[in-house]
């Protein structure tokens, strides 16, 4: 089982948090910057699993995390998972995220946690993998983006005009494309190394 | 209203979304709190709202602002709303703001049970699978209860995309509904073998995850994932399979023996590291559980080892660890082959990596020998040294004191040695675990007596040196150690070489600053010291040092008795009292020495942790039974007591037989040692003798090399455990010639038989005498303590629960509960008589009723009764009056019950297949909660995931011929949704159990089919919908009463002017829609017909055929039924809540016409009267007060109506409002003709 998911940056903002047991806010709050602490003092070229921490942890639980460019993918897991199958796993959440949004940067992720959310439903439910399989889960996200576009129909169009417009005429934007523009490189790692 | 609207939608383009939320907190990175709450705010003013779409996307923002630590937990009835939009869109936001924040304690969640079974139904398969997403993350208890059996039907569905949602959840199901295990479990083995290989490792990882928990009711499936593994291509559920037999050859040798060999073919050809991971990791397993006696599996072991080696030699860190991780699981049982690679492990103990190096400790603890401990503890401490985290250095710690002390200190051949390293690691600083070497201490100090002496005197300069401990006081956990230390000389000052200056050390100010835990036994111990000082001095002629301490203890007391601590204090003003005596009587040169020693007289034995736990029960002891029996038992107990004496006493005496044999008379010897042994009142001769059988033959026989003189006794400043390591290395030396010498006498004594087995350290460990006498006294367990070392699990581990026997077969009550039908099936159509005979259908009648009642078997049979009794009643048209009669009537026999009847009214259900889990095969009738997603496009999706369903049944089905006749039947529907709502906003409370209602009723019946009519559900009008009308969606069940199998089935209406049922693009307006499934015999489905409606302020009726084909071995012939479909104008009410502050600016506003009936002879209990209201008529309550209270819904159009209802006697008067006269005026008819029928 799965026990959480966290995506957060190098300076520990939380890009996502998803918590498959439940815990009150603070003690949310309080997980992802203890598995922040433990896991952003690591070196680059050290293993990526980590004895969970106090909050989270026990004897049972890891920490199975992967760091690209800007963001860590932190998984907590329990030993009925396959420790390098989750991080083939991780693998497959990030070039999924990669080919939805095109380009993936932390940019995407801050602005669209839903979605992120949405493609993760995909892939994990409840704590256990549900499909390992990209172009599965591509195809389903596209499937429910598409009944998405089509319930806006012609109502979502202004809408939609309107945010561009926002967009555009907010001078910050493209300040803020330049702090975080870095891509997410997602390495091609040979599938269950 | 409508202006209200249409300002709304033009708003929304410029409401802050999501995207606009997070810029706007990007750009209040200075006061990015006070920026968040006025968007809290902004929320709030958003979600009171009409407008769905506002309310979305502020329930959108809301799940992010969670993510930021945010409690949004009051906005959880929004988000209710936001999930029950029919907008895949909405719904999805509303279900992740759900899965996020939503737990068991949310109150909410239980009026989500109909919605969530709507959704579940759903011809949109992504809306169902939203979903089944976000209810994985919310189940509680009672959701599991109430969806059990829709999410199992949904384990057969057509799509795989649900199917594998719907097999994972079941997981989740079973966590929180155990009881629902055992049904469910075929159906879960069946989806082993999905053709879809994502439902198959769906359904792997759900038994894996039950069978890792109680893998003994698993192991019949063990055939079949045998052939799994051997078939199967898929590394994850390869991974997954390898690991649950991981699980289960522990309980099954022979099924390791069969998987060796597979298992090392895949380690040797897989190139997947994952999976041959895996398989070395249950290879190991699997070697393990056949440890003994299989010696020919060196070979295995040995594969193993080297391809971890491998492992661990890879540069890739993540192997290493895992690696590591895999050969520490070897190191149980083969502890030999991992010792020979001592080079890499302590090699990995300087990795770089900490997880690394954390994982090379725990191989290191099953390295050690006596040999060796000293070098790698030598080692550890250089790194404790280095250390700069302190996570780590406390692992260290940690890992320290557990390779020393592991099995009772085995390895550890000179105690002063461990008591210095204990002393030197006291220097760390800010260690969490003080009170771990502390407990250390005591133990050793305790536990072997030699000791005593060099640790009294380690202990004195500790106490001494204390500021060095405490310098920085705030550094806490270290000064746990002084614990011991004050401890240990207080105790064993017999030792001390200097007790007045020890006793000074314990009494100086600086103490006051330690916790008070620790001062309290620094004042106890100083009263010890104190005692010793006075024996120690008495018999000096001038007794001035006595005085001298007597002095010192009523000085440095005082402050004690200050503390705020009450322990100290208590002991403090205790102490200092008797010192103050004693000064008297100093003063008058009594000898008091004597009697102060004789307060701490006597030796505390340690006990063992688990001493408590361990004392049985006495024999005839029975905790559970009455200790006076209550009245109504027979006479005939009592005689039991002194049968249970009687056998006590065969038990306990010894066996009086004479001739006993020398065997015997050895083991009863041996027995009655190990009592003495463990018996602390009784005055042990040698206190050891315990572990000296333990320690094998030669401490017996040899003269125990006592403490060389050479150490020195008493050691300046903090001791260097190094000095040890070396004057141990010396000793071991000389030790070796000595026993050269004695060598040959031994080998006699063992020839002459006395010889006893070795502990199983390597052979070469017997050179090694330990430096002192090393009699650990055991630990003290009680008397006929239980041998089993059971450590139970938790009580509260929800896994525990789902330790079931799954091979047994179904009984009736374990069925999972179906919604299903009352008395409705009971009825039969007057117009029919002839074929039906009634012992058809009482069997099915039964099966329904059973499924819901579960375990009330008392009930059980009183209902069916009843049941029978209604039925025989209801032989005329006018059922619903008796429908709703005998409902009343039933609620009082089922006052039990409520609690189901309450939650789940509305409850649904998928029919049929239950039937083929069922041991008992009677069909029952259920129902599916109608869908809230009307399209055509996913209405023939439905079909065909219906159809294809029931062509599998048909197959399995007997065809038999019989002739018919037709009868149409009309009926009534009583309103559903309510019966929770009334609860909702908390006004009504549990004062009586509510009377169980129906909102199903037979449409129509003939001896063919019979068709039951759930209620109008409407679909929430939205704004923007492009239709203006509102839809309507009415579940009808249809069931096969006849043995025949009945196919093409059409359901047509005629349409009214008003009311339009749907058809698909393209087909005529008087065209029927084909029923999307087909009926073996026996079986009931459920198929959802979309209406639409242009006013709704009249009730409406409509006149509907249904033509089908009745198909047997002699042909098949067209049938109809005829019935007629009655919308109410209740039926276009939705529950809707509504805060009492809403409600009394509602009222306030003026435009509400108003209205008023009186009920007359109304009796019953007030809060049945409102749950009635609410169930049947879709009301909920506002606010409640004695007995008068505020209702509220609102019709698909928008129109409010509000209701004052309050009683007095047998009258009720209801008050209504509504912007809608005609409509307030139907519904109140409708409430009147309801309460007319109690």
């Amino acid at each position: 089982m799965i026990k959480a998911i966290l995506i957060f940056n190098n300076h520990g903002k939380p890009r996502l948090s998803k918590f498959y047991e439940h815990y009150n806010e603070d003690t949310e709050q309080q997980i992802i910057r203890e598995t922040f602490h433990l896991v952003s003092k690591r070196d680059e070229n050290v293993c990526n699993f980590l004895e969970g921490g106090l909050l989270i942890g026990g004897s049972d639980y890891k920490l199975i995390y992967r760091h690209y460019a800007t963001l860590y993918f932190v998984f907590c897991v329990d030993s009925s998972e396959s420790e390098l199958g989750i991080l083939d796993l991780i693998q497959v959440f990030v070039e999924t995220l990669d080919k939805c949004f095109e380009n993936v940067c932390e940019l995407d992720l801050i602005f669209h946690v839903d979605k992120v959310h949405h493609i993760l439903a995909e892939m994990v439910m409840g704590g256990m993998v549900l499909e390992t399989n990209m172009n599965e889960i591509i195809m389903q996200v596209d499937a429910q983006n598409k009944m998405e576009k089509s319930e806006a129909g012609i109502a979502g169009a202004p809408a939609r005009a309107v945010s561009a417009v926002k967009n555009m005429n907010l001078p910050e934007m493209p300040k803020n494309i330049n702090i975080g523009d870095i891509s997410i490189k997602v390495p091609n790692l040979p599938s269950f190394k | 209203m409508a202006l209200k609207i249409v300002k709304g939608s033009i708003d929304r383009m410029f409401d802050k979304n999501l995207q606009d939320l997070v810029r706007g907190i990007r750009n209040h990175k200075e006061d990015e709190a006070k920026y968040i709450s006025t968007c809290i705010d902004e929320i709030k003013q958003e979600l009171k709202q009409d407008n769905i779409a506002v309310k979305a996307n502020a329930v959108c923002k809301l799940t992010y602002l969670q993510m930021l630590g945010y409690d949004v937990s009051w906005a959880a009835f929004n988000i209710v709303e936001v999930m029950s939009s029919s907008k895949f869109t909405y719904k999805r936001i509303g279900y992740l703001a759900a899965s996020q924040c939503f737990h068991e304690s949310t109150d909410v969640i239980m009026l989500t049970t109909n919605q969530i079974r709507k959704d579940l139904s759903s011809p949109n398969q992504y809306d169902t699978g939203v979903a089944l997403t976000g209810l994985s993350c919310f189940v509680t208890p009672d959701l599991a209860r109430d969806l059990a059996n829709d999410i199992m039907t949904l384990m057969s569905h057509t799509k795989p995309y649900i199917r594998k949602k719907a097999v994972l959840i079941m997981y989740k199901v079973f966590l929180k509904y155990p009881e629902s295990l055992r049904p469910a479990f075929p159906r879960l083995k069946e989806k082993l073998e999905d053709p879809d290989p994502g439902v198959q490792s769906a359904a792997v990882n759900v038994i894996c995850e039950l069978a890792r928990r109680n893998p003994k009711n698993y192991l019949s499936l063990a055939p079949l994932f045998f052939k799994l593994m051997t078939s199967s291509t898929n590394n994850w559920v390869l991974i997954k399979i390898i690991k649950l037999f991981g699980a289960l050859t522990p309980l099954e040798p022979r099924l390791g023996k069969k998987l060796i060999e597979p298992l090392t073919n895949l380690i040797h050809s897989t190139s997947a590291m994952s999976l041959l991971y895996e398989c070395v990791n249950t290879v190991i397993a699997v070697l393990i559980s056949l440890s003994s006696g299989m010696p020919n599996h060196s070979a295995s072991i040995q594969l193993c080892v080297q391809k971890l080696r491998i492992l661990i030699e890879d540069s890739d860190q993540n192997l290493k660890y895992l690696g590591l991780l895999a050969m520490s699981k070897i190191l149980k049982t083969h502890p030999k082959s991992v010792q020979s690679h001592k080079d890499l492990i302590l090699q990995c103990l300087d990795d770089k990596d900490e997880s690394i190096r954390l994982r090379a400790l725990d191989l290191l603890y099953g390295m050690v020998s006596k040999k060796n401990l000293m070098e790698i503890v030598k080692k550890l401490m250089l790194h404790v040294d280095k250390a700069e985290g302190t996570t780590y250095r406390d692992e260290l710690l940690t890992k320290i004191i557990d390779i020393c002390s592991q099995s009772n200190y085995q390895y550890i051949t000179n105690f002063e040695w461990y008591i210095s390293i204990l002393v030197e690691l006291t220097r760390l600083e800010g260690t969490r675990h003080g009170h771990l070497i502390a407990s250390q201490m005591l133990d050793v100090a305790i536990r072997v007596k030699a000791i005593r002496a060099f640790a009294v005197a380690q202990m004195a300069t500790l106490l001494d040196n204390a500021h060095l401990l405490t310098g920085n006081t705030q550094r806490n956990g270290i000064c746990e150690v002084l614990y011991a230390a004050a401890w240990i000389c207080g105790e064993f000052s017999e030792h001390l070489e200097n007790p007045m200056q020890t006793l000074e050390a314990m009494l100086r100010p600086k103490v006051a600053t330690l916790p008070g835990h620790i001062q309290a036994v620094y004042v106890q111990n100083a009263a010890k010291l104190f005692a010793t000082v006075l024996k120690g001095q008495e018999g000096d002629a001038d007794g001035t040092a006595a005085q001298e301490a007597t002095q010192l203890m009523i000085d440095r007391l005082p402050l004690f008795v200050q503390s705020a601590n009450l322990e100290v204090q208590e002991r403090a003003s205790c102490i200092l009292q008797l010192v103050k005596y004693i000064q008297k009587l100093q003063q008058k040169d009594v000898d008091v020495a004597e009697e102060v020693s004789a307060l701490f007289a006597g030796e505390l034995n340690p006990v063992a942790p688990k001493a408590q736990k361990k004392v049985p029960v006495p024999e005839g002891l029975d905790l559970d039974a009455w200790i006076n029996e209550p009245p109504s038992e027979s006479e005939s107990e009592d005689e039991q007591p002194k049968a249970i004496f009687a056998k006590e006493e065969t038990k306990h005496s010894r066996p009086r037989h004479t001739e006993v044999d020398e065997k015997e008379l050895a083991r009863r010897r041996e027995a009655r040692k190990q009592e003495q042994a463990n018996n602390p009142f009784y005055i042990k001769a040698s206190p050891s003798s315990q572990k000296v059988y333990q320690d094998a033959p030669g401490v017996e026989h040899i003269p125990v090399v006592q403490i060389d003189l050479n150490v020195p006794l008493k050691v300046p400043g903090l001791p260097m455990s190094d000095q040890y390591v070396k004057l141990e290395e010396e000793r071991r030396q000389k030790a070796r010639a000595d026993k050269k010498k004695k060598e040959k006498k031994k080998r006699k004594e063992k020839r002459s038989g006395r010889g006893k087995k070795h502990d199983s350290g390597p052979e070469s460990e017997e050179d090694i005498a330990p430096a002192h006498m090393v009699d650990i006294v055991t630990e003290e367990m009680p008397e006929n303590a239980l041998p089993s070392d059971d450590d139970e699990r938790d009580p509260s581990d929800p896994h525990k629960a789902l330790d079931i026997d799954l091979d047994k077969p179904l009984a009736d009550s374990e069925k999972l509960p179906v919604r299903s039908h009352r008395a409705a099936e009971a009825q039969k159509s007057p117009t029919d008589g002839e074929t039906e005979n009634a012992t058809l259908q009482e069997p099915k009648k039964k099966s329904s009723k059973e499924k819901r009642e579960k375990k009330k078997d008392k009930d059980r049979d009183r209902k069916k009764s009843k049941e029978e009794k209604k039925k025989k009643k209801h032989k005329d048209e006018d059922k619903e009056e008796d429908l709703l009669g005998g409902q009343a009537d039933e609620a009082v026999l089922q006052s039990e019950e409520t609690s189901q009847v309450a939650a789940p009214p509305t409850s649904a259900s998928t029919p049929a297949e239950e039937a083929a889990a069922a041991a008992e095969a009677a069909p029952e009738p259920s129902v599916t909660a109608p869908d809230s997603e009307p399209d055509e496009p996913k209405d023939t999706e439905m079909e065909e995931t219906k159809s294809s369903k029931h062509k599998k049944k048909k197959q399995k089905k007997e065809k038999e011929d019989k002739k018919k006749k037709k009868k149409h039947h009309h009926h009534h529907h009583h309103g559903d949704g309510g019966g929770e709502e009334s609860v909702q906003n908390g006004t009504v409370e549990e004062e009586e159990p509510l009377p169980p209602m129906s909102n199903y009723c037979l449409l129509a019946e003939n001896s063919y089919i019979k068709m039951m009519k759930e209620d109008a559900e409407e679909v929430y009008d939205i704004q923007g919908n492009l239709q203006d009308g509102s839809q309507v969606v009415v579940s009808v069940i249809f069931e096969n009463k006849c043995s025949s199998f009945l196919k093409s089935m059409e359901f047509n209406v005629l349409d009214s002017l008003n009311s339009k049922l749907q058809r698909p693009e393209g087909s005529g307006p008087h065209d029927g829609l084909v029923v999307p499934f087909q009926l073996p015999p026996g079986v009931s489905n459920e198929a959802r017909f979309v209406f639409t409606v242009q006013s709704i302020v009249m009730p409406q009726k409509l006149k509907g055929t249904l033509t089908f084909i009745v198909k047997n071995e002699d042909g098949s012939t067209h049938e109809k039924l005829d019935f007629k479909l009655h919308f109410t104008c209740t039926s276009y009410l939705i529950t809707t809540p509504c805060y009492s502050d809403a409600f009394a600016k509602l009222l306030e506003s003026g435009d509400l016409k108003s209205s008023s009936i009186r009920l007359e002879g109304v009796n019953m209990p007030f809060h049945h009267l409102l749950a009635r209201i609410c169930f049947h008529h879709h009301f909920s309550v506002v606010e409640r007060i004695d007995s008068c209270a505020s209702m509220y819904s609102r019709s698909i159009q928008g129109h409010h109506v509000c209701l004052l209802v309050k009683t007095s006697g047998e009258t009720v008067s209801i008050d209504a409002k509504c912007d809608e006269p005609t409509l307030l005026g139907n519904v109140l008819d409708e409430i009147k003709q309801t309460f007319s029928q109690c």
